[in-house]
């Protein structure tokens, strides 16, 4: 898929709690074709400590608008400085990368998502539902002002939940929600993405149940688009590049 | 030209902009047999710059001669390799390998690498190995020889008079500075390999004094980079006696950069009545 560099401008920036927000932002002109998964290296400013760009998945896109949403989590100087970025100021974007979610040869499919991990969920829902396969969705987080975008999600399926603390939903780690702990109803595919350490149990889950799963990963990154071999994943062929040969690979093909 | 292992084998960039306007393209660094790389994290962003450990993974010389090589010869540009090893021996073979490949005009013999265990920037830290590598290269390497200096050294004019008196045809500089970042939180190294190789702006006037120091003592032709971000830098290293410059960490960041440093040479010689971009080759007034 061809890649570009593009200003962007910001239209919108919602802040859902203390620590999310989602940016809307619009192409200059017609925005190219994007996938579920894929992501893009978001150019913050030049200051000292962001002198790279940060890479955020596409949480949504609505071609005819000609604008995409990314779903932000502040955790640290850059993606703060995507928080105040304000209407009508530029967002230069290095886009579509990487790879992206296949779609199900089974229509039973599960999409497992926490933190920020839950934002490329969203985009993949859309493809699913347009693809007639209804998404279902297992959201965890810390607690209840961790479930964020829900009402999003509804939109496009049904949306289990867990919380730690238990706030609100199950509580527990999305591992020990009933549909998880009962297999009903059935699941034949899972997408996940979140925490390193959710996505392996949720992986070890689905090898054990014969459940085909995909896992976005989140390594740190320098380009984005293959040029530095700096984000590398072991994989069973050996280090592969997870922003050109990923972000979504098999959990089997894995050395997890 | 575009530094080595920041620019893959070109074709990542072909989307952003077409690359026969670069002056060259050094490959990733290519050594005899197949090496994996070092354990992920291998990056560390730091102020203005980036540490990197990627330890040249590269799926080695006879690899990219039957699988790499026909797919980017026939770029218009000078597809130059960055040739290195732990072994003298290992620099020859794959020197020789590369030898053979008519649409190669040259090769950057990478003697500083600071991320591999054995060799790498070794042979760029002495005189008596840098001469040994060099001149065992030489012999079977009849095309363009560019020897890369670390800057992981007392004296670097030194080194590089060396590899001019071995038969180098030019020297590149600098390779990438020896450093470190720790995680407080955690009290942990960050890189998988405790040190790394410091790039960007930060070792900008390191990079600079060097290549200064370099042009006082040397006639072949000098390779500037470290830290070039935009076309003053470009011509910052120009000034101070670089024959040609090489952009490696800024792609990262814009990766239409160095067709706007191309372009903004040539906009920085007539604004200042410059005939041609040689002119500025060591034309820092003091
Ligand atoms: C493919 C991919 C998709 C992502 N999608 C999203 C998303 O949709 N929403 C979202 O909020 N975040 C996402 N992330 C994580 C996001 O990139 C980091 O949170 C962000 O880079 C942190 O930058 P910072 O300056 O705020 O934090 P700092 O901790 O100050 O950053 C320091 C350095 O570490 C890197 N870094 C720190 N944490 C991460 C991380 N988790 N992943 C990668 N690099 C990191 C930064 O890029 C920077 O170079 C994604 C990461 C990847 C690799
Ligand atoms: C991710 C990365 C990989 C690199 N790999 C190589 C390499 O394989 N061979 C080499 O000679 N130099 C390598 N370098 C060093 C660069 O070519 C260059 O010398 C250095 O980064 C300084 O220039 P810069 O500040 O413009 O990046 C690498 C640098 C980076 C950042
Ligand atoms: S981030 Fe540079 S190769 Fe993946």
């Amino acid at each position: 898929m061809k890649k570009y560099v593009d200003d962007f401008k910001v239209i919108k920036n919602e802040r859902l709690n203390h620590e999310y927000l989602v940016l809307t932002l619009k192409h200059p002109d017609k925005m190219p074709e994007m996938m579920p998964g894929q992501f893009v290296e978001v150019r913050v400013d030049n200051g000292p400590n962001t002198f790279l760009r940060r890479p955020i998945s596409i949480h949504d896109v609505d071609y005819e608008n000609n604008t995409m949403l990314l779903l932000v989590q502040e955790i640290g100087e850059g993606t703060r400085l995507m928080g105040k970025l304000k209407e009508g100021d530029n967002c230069n974007l290095v886009y579509p990368l990487g790879n992206w979610f296949a779609l199900p040869d089974k229509p039973r499919v599960l999409l497992v998502g926490g933190g920020c991990g839950i934002a490329p969920l969203l985009f993949m829902g859309r493809r699913l539902k347009a693809n007639g396969i209804e998404p279902r969705f297992l959201l965890g987080a810390r607690s209840s002002d961790g479930l964020i975008a829900l009402d999003a999600f509804k939109e496009l399926g049904e949306v289990y939940t867990t919380t730690e603390d238990g706030s609100a939903g199950t509580k527990g780690y999305v591992i020990h929600h009933p549909v998880v702990k009962t297999h009903t109803p059935e699941i034949d595919w899972i997408y996940t993405c979140g925490p390193e350490a959710m996505m392996k149990v949720v992986a070890k889950y689905a090898g054990n149940h014969d459940i085909r799963c995909q896992v976005s990963l989140e390594n740190h990154m320098a380009c984005g688009f293959g040029a530095c071999l700096c984000c590398v994943a072991e994989t069973l062929d050996g280090h592969k590049c997870t922003c050109t040969d990923g972000p979504v690979f098999d959990s089997t093909y894995l050395k997890w | 030209m575009t530094a080595s292992g920041t620019f893959g084998y070109g074709e990542e960039f072909m989307d952003f902009f077409e690359i026969s306007c670069l002056g060259g393209v050094l490959v990733k660094g290519t050594t005899l047999n197949h090496r994996e790389g070092n354990l992920y994290p291998r990056m560390a962003e730091t102020p203005q710059g980036m540490l990197n450990a990627v330890g040249l993974q590269n799926k080695g010389v006879h690899y990219f001669a039957d699988h790499i090589y026909p797919r980017i010869k026939d770029y218009d540009t000078h597809m130059l390799v960055n040739v290195s090893g732990s072994t003298i021996e290992e620099y020859v073979e794959t020197a020789k390998v590369v030898n053979d490949l008519e649409k190669i005009p040259g090769i950057e013999l990478n003697i500083s690498c600071p991320n591999v265990k054995e060799g790498g920037m070794a042979f760029g830290t002495s005189c008596p190995s840098a001469v040994a590598v060099i001149e065992a290269v030489r012999k079977v390497y009849d095309k363009h020889l560019m020897v890369k200096l670390s800057p992981n050294v007392t004296n670097i004019a030194e080194i590089a008079k060396a590899a001019e008196d071995s038969g180098a045809d030019s020297v590149s500089l600098i390779n990438t500075l020896l450093g470190m970042a720790i995680n407080a939180k955690t009290r942990r190294p960050v890189l998988s390999t405790i040190t790394g190789g410091l790039s960007g702006p930060a070792v900008k006037p390191v990079a600079l004094r060097m290549v200064w120091q370099v042009a006082q003592v040397l006639n072949i032709p000098i390779v500037g980079m470290g830290g070039i971000m935009n076309t003053n830098d470009a011509i910052e290293f120009m000034l101070a006696g670089a024959s040609a410059i090489q952009v490696g960490t800024a792609n990262f960041i814009d990766p239409t950069v160095t067709e706007k440093i191309v372009h903004g040479i040539e906009d920085y010689c007539k604004e200042h009545g410059f005939d041609k971009a040689s002119d500025l080759v060591g034309a820092m007034e003091v």
